[in-house]
């Protein structure tokens, strides 16, 4: 464990960032005339500055910084990479979404702010730390930081009332969620003394079972699972994917939901993969509680409902809303498995996942600006009208179905092997709900297939889109029918990844005693 | 802040590369453990023979005990001196691996695909912890050359057609027909290559578990997934129905006008499919093939099909892919009690997914009634598993209702692959994947696989009674015939399955030709509705001629090849299932009632000119049309009086799948009755 100063030279990423948030503000503010395009270069100057940071200060180590507040270990350098290509991909989708511009009546000031890129970096920032926090302080600031920042994204579009009204209903959802999870991380602190994550699974211990240490984490599980929109925690999300703009609802369906399973993870596990019994969790937190019991009753509704109330959908944002909550629970199957096999199929999962969801919402982002609607109804015929989008969104949903050859299947495969490894009537009926589900889904992303390529067209006119998207779209496409290719380096890297530091209960004493 | 760059900058991007191993060999040095250093990973022979020597050392720090060398399984004609001994530290010993050519089959090497095995006491290689007291952790060095490009050729050939097919430039509707007519051409010729070259003598006792035309290299090692394809006498068969079906369905297809470039670029993944899953000797590869095949078939139904096509194309691909995720479940829990081996590249594998050695070296452990899988025995549950994943496609009652809405919704050619080739997928599933790594579930589920035949064979010809839509009768008569695949391959006798493989070939190339004919008809009339016909023979002689020939043949007239097919079924269970053979063989006339009906009010009676005034829209069958039948037509006539070139090509595989189902769980079936 660092102290704060010797902390500084594992911390570059965040600063780095952090310069990157200052400075676009104050060049908008002095440059006088905004930009987007100026705010969008200095976002991307940014991105490649922490992206390079990160992996040259990356040497496989693992060490608590700023007196165990915060991790830099290999599994945090994996979610950094993870948010950092998010934002990228997401920062240059925006550059030309007509989505992420607030357009006012008469004047273009707005038109030109860069507001939204400061924000977008904040947002990153924010799911760095939640991916390093080890304190259950830093935990809720780095949640709070990213939740307050989606508020505003959410509603980014000022005088859409679908905005606000995501942005409204996000805002309540997220106060009652995080309050919950605060007054579950004051009865840990109670029976802890410390809010260090390290001295609370000591105290778990001795408590272990009781009713205080289950309301306090169940408590806690309501801020998590409304970060990853789990059920019953989900309800938040359709309407805000629907109503924010739809390069926020690409980075919302990714980012955060990414850094809440690296905060899970984290709050759940013990670190100690590769231990005394190879690829066994054995987490006091984990095994002296009814917790996989609970996480995989939450991972199997989670699952159900949101495929089941995906298939009534009209609007697709919506329907990719429901698609993301089941997705979670898929990621939650692995936490369930509670061990290094689980780990590793939720960070596998978590890279495919990304190049299928934000290729499918990139796709309906381009159709957008090119002025297509966002309803199903609005897809019918566009398979001949605009090929290469409708290609690229046929290959995203068979992925999220998880068929193969695409890169889903693979993700999926991983994480139903980890269940089925571990073994057990709960872990294998889990796997089954989760397999059956797969198959549910297919109804309903079939649905946009047929609209897309089984019915008439409302006219013959070609859709074109912009290059920037279709570049964007295309390496979307490339990397969800690729990732097979490349798929045993990326295995070997994620495994490394899955190496976390964990605070000792001791050598947080010591500190706190000097 | 000192950063050291270069050194982290190397490790940084060797980390992304993830070119870092496990890191576990430094750890393991300065352990008190044994550890078993070989000095080559891989052996290379020359086709005349020869010997090479593998040294073995103990690096580690205590004495090492070498248990056993033994060439794995599919390395026929190689052989190794025992070895059992204690290594010191730091001592060596020599094992010598002799390749013996067989005189009665050149260029043998090239089907091995085994390896040299090594069990020693080395920690660090997996064990199978199930021979409890007994350490054996295995490790291996690879044999090279066991390439033959074949299969491969035949299955990604199509593939590539699809994305040549989708250069052409638009608007080159015709040039996409002749090219994907060319690229269908290349497997039909590779497989005339594979029946003159398939060895017929070759059984699972000649090594190598009876394949030939391996291909074997390692696809994704982290999960011990290999790509390896291969034929025995089983799948040879399928593999050239696929080839001949695809070529003839190209041909069918000449008629399609809209989306032409799609339509074949779909057309070829999905031949590509088809044959991956034929040839496929690796589970997970099986698993991919299997699903690759349903995409091309989804949009081929539901972009060029009827007027119910997106109902039709949802519904088959919703009933197919709810059963292959049951197979695949059943698949990783097999996979995780399977025991370790080594990887064609001679790397360690805990567990593999081989199906050959599953077949035959894990069966008996899969039959093991203490192993369970939420509560039930683990056998019987991923039997079923399995099965309902294969059932589905066969179709077999009572999950045969996606048949009927896709055959009458898609295209003429894509109903001919459909019922040709993509049902015979579910028994080939059956034969080779249940068959093979249950077989003592088989002998536990005989009885009721020959019960759901018969209930197809009678409900299938039932149904097709009572069907006005030609097309459904057609449809409802592939229910019928398959079904005595299921009848025969549950008898467990030397002609049942004969039979039923038979059968499965022969209703590939009877149903082609009838789907053929209703596409022909359809062309003319633009309805397929039964009784608007009448005196169509007068009309049509040749057309006449050809309907006439296949719905002899579809209902088993003796001299045309149904008829072998049926008569080897009912021969082969009638010893064993006496009751249910005799209800199966009512089908046949009920089969033969619901064909000749329907011929009768087609062909013969008079021309229904309330309906049609104007004869001229139905010319007789074009020279292209011909060019489809003509082939299907020989091959059913030929295989009717002389079955013994196909009976020879799959006769000796069949044998030894009977010959292991039988092995495992003795007289089960038998003993029902």
């Amino acid at each position: 464990m660092l102290d704060n100063v010797a902390s500084l030279k594992y911390f570059i990423p965040e600063l780095v960032l952090s310069v990157g948030i200052l400075a676009i503000l104050v060049i908008d503010l002095l440059a006088g005339r905004p930009s987007r395009q100026r705010s969008f270069v200095l976002t991307m100057a940014t991105l490649a500055v922490t992206a390079v940071a990160t992996l040259l200060t990356m040497d496989g180590q693992k060490r608590g910084l700023f007196g165990g507040l915060i991790a830099r270990d290999p599994f945090a350098d994996f979610f950094k990479l993870l948010f950092t290509l998010v934002s990228v991909l997401v920062g240059v989708a925006a550059l030309r979404s007509s989505d992420a511009i607030e357009y006012r009546e008469g004047e273009n000031r707005d038109k030109e702010s860069g507001e939204f890129y400061a924000l977008l970096l904040t947002l990153a920032l924010g799911m760095f730390l939640m991916a390093t926090a080890t304190d259950l302080l830093m935990a809720f600031l780095s949640l709070e930081l990213v939740s307050i920042i989606s508020y505003i994204m959410a509603g980014f579009k000022r005088r859409d009332r679908k905005s606000s009204e995501a942005a409204l209903k996000y805002v309540i959802y997220g106060g009652v969620a995080s309050g919950v999870m605060l007054y579950g991380m004051s009865l840990l602190y109670g029976l802890a003394g410390s809010t260090n994550m390290g001295v609370v699974r000591e105290a778990a211990v001795h408590t272990a079972g009781t009713f205080t240490l289950i309301t306090a984490v169940v408590l806690c599980l309501a801020g998590f699972g409304y970060k990853i929109a789990a059920v019953p925690f989900h309800m938040w999300c359709p309407d805000v994917y629907e109503g924010a703009p739809t390069p926020v609802t690409a980075f919302l369906a990714v980012g955060p939901k990414a850094a809440g399973f690296a905060l899970l993870i984290r709050f759940f596990g013990d670190g100690q993969v590769g231990g005394a019994i190879p690829g066994e969790l054995h987490g006091v937190l984990f095994n002296s509680s009814p917790w996989p019991l609970m996480l995989g009753m939450i991972a199997a509704a989670t699952m159900t409902l949101g495929n089941l109330a995906a298939i009534v959908q009209s609007n697709i944002k919506r329907m990719l809303a429901y698609s993301s909550v089941a997705h979670a629970g898929y990621l939650l199957l692995g936490l369930c498995a509670g061990n290094r096999d689980g780990q590793l199929a939720i960070l596998l999962y978590l890279v495919t996942y990304l190049f299928m969801n934000l290729g499918a919402f990139l796709v309906v982002m381009a159709l957008a600006d090119a002025g297509l609607g966002e309803d199903i109804d609005d897809y019918r015929g566009i398979g001949y009208r605009a090929v290469f989008p409708a290609a690229v969104m046929a290959i995203c949903l068979f992925s999220l179905t998880g068929l193969p050859p695409f890169a889903g299947f693979f993700g999926k495969f991983y994480l139903f092997a980890a269940l089925l490894k571990k073994g057990g009537s709960m872990l294998t009926a889990l796997a089954l709900i989760g397999i059956l589900n797969s198959a549910v889904s297919l109804y309903y992303y079939a649905r946009i297939l047929k609209a897309m390529y089984f019915e008439k067209a409302v006219s013959d006119e070609p859709i074109q889109v912009a290059p920037l998207h279709a570049v964007n779209m295309g390496l979307m496409a490339v990397g969800t029918t690729g990732l097979i290719v490349v798929w045993t380096p990326l295995v070997n890297f994620v495994s490394q990844s899955l190496v976390q530091w964990v605070p000792q209960a001791t050598a947080v004493a010591q500190t706190i005693a000097q | 802040m000192r950063i050291r760059l270069p050194r982290l900058t190397l490790l940084a991007a060797a980390a992304a590369l993830g070119m870092l191993g496990p890191g576990a060999s430094a750890a393991r040095a300065d352990e008190n453990v044994p550890h078993l250093a070989v000095d080559s990973s891989k052996l290379e022979f020359p086709e005349s023979g020869g010997t090479q020597t593998v040294t073995l050392t103990n690096t580690g720090s205590v004495p090492l005990e070498i248990r056993q060398v033994r060439m794995a399984e599919g390395s026929a004609g190689f052989a190794v001196t025992p070895l059992n001994k204690t290594l010191a530290k730091g001592e060596s010993a020599q094992v010598t691996v002799t390749y013996t050519p067989d005189p009665q089959r050149p260029g043998a090497r090239k089907q091995a695909w085994g390896g040299l095995q090594i069990l020693s006491s080395d920690p660090s290689y997996p064990d199978d912890a199930r021979t409890a007291g007994e350490v054996e952790h295995i490790t291996g060095v690879a044999l090279v050359a066991n390439s033959s490009w074949l299969l491969t050729a035949m299955t990604f050939i199509p593939f590539f057609g699809m994305l040549l097919v989708v250069l052409v430039p638009r608007g080159k509707d015709n040039l996409v027909k002749w090219v994907a007519l060319a690229v269908a051409i290349v497997p039909m010729v590779l497989a005339i290559y594979l029946y003159m070259n398939f060895d017929r003598n070759v059984t699972v006792a000649s090594g190598n578990y009876g394949l030939q035309f391996v291909q074997h290299a390692v696809w994704i090692p982290g999960f011990n997934i290999e790509y390896f394809v291969g034929v025995d006498g089983l799948s040879v068969s399928m593999v050239i129905l696929t080839a001949l079906v695809s070529l003839i369905a190209v041909g069918a297809s000449w008629g399609i006008e809209k989306h032409v470039r799609g339509y074949f670029a779909m057309f070829l993944m999905l031949e590509a499919g088809m044959m991956g899953v034929f040839v496929s000797c690796d589970f997970v590869l099986f698993y991919v093939f299997w699903e690759v095949m349903l995409l091309p078939m989804y949009f081929l139904i539901g972009i060029w099909g009827g007027p119910r096509k997106e109902y039709a194309a949802i519904k088959f691909f919703l009933y197919t892919l709810a059963g292959s995720v049951l197979m695949l479940l059943a698949l990783i829990a097999i996979y995780y009690n399977s025991s370790p081996t080594t990887l064609v590249s001679g790397a360690p594998a805990e567990h593999s997914f081989n199906l050959f050695r599953l077949t035959y070296v894990d069966a008996g452990r899969f039959a093991d009634s203490n192993l369970t899988l939420l509560g039930f025995e683990f056998a019987k549950i991923c039997w079923i598993g399995l099965f309902i994943g294969f059932a589905i496609k066969i179709p077999m009652f009572p999950f045969h209702t996606w048949l009927p809405d896709a055959h009458v919704e898609a295209p003429t050619a894509i109903s001919v692959i459909l019922a040709g080739v993509l049902l015979k997928m579910g028994t080939y599933g059956i034969l080779r994947i249940n068959f093979g790594l249950l077989p003592t579930a088989t002998q536990w589920a005989g009885f009721a696989m020959a019960v759901f035949g018969t209930i197809n064979i009678l409900y299938g010809a039932f149904c097709a009674f009572a069907q006005k839509d030609l097309k459904k009768l057609v449809a409802y008569s592939s229910v019928s015939h398959m079904g005595y695949c299921l009848v025969g391959m549950a008898a467990f006798t030397q002609t049942g399955f004969n039979g039923a493989v038979m059968q499965m070939f022969n209703h590939g190339t009877i149903t082609s030709m009838l789907f053929i004919l209703v596409g022909v008809i359809y062309d003319r009339a633009h309805t397929r509705e039964i009784d608007k016909f009448g005196g169509m023979a007068t009309q049509m002689p040749v057309y006449a001629a050809f309907f006439g020939f296949a719905f002899m043949a579809s209902l088993g007239l003796p001299g045309l090849s149904g008829f072998i097919g049926e008569i080897l079924v009912f021969l082969g269970a009638f010893p064993v299932y006496r009751i249910i053979t005799i209800l199966a063989a009512t089908g046949v006339i009920f089969t033969a009632a619901y064909h000749l009906w329907a011929m009768q009010r087609i062909h013969l009676g008079k021309w229904n000119d309330a309906v049609w005034k104007d004869k001229s829209h139905f010319p007789d069958v074009t020279m292209r049309e011909v060019l489809t039948l003509v082939p299907m037509a020989a091959i059913v006539l030929l295989l009717g009086f002389y079955p013994k070139p196909m009976l020879d090509l799959i006769g000796n595989g069949l044998n030894d799948v009977l010959a292991h189902v039988t092995a495992h769980g003795g007289a089960g079936a038998l003993a029902l009755h």
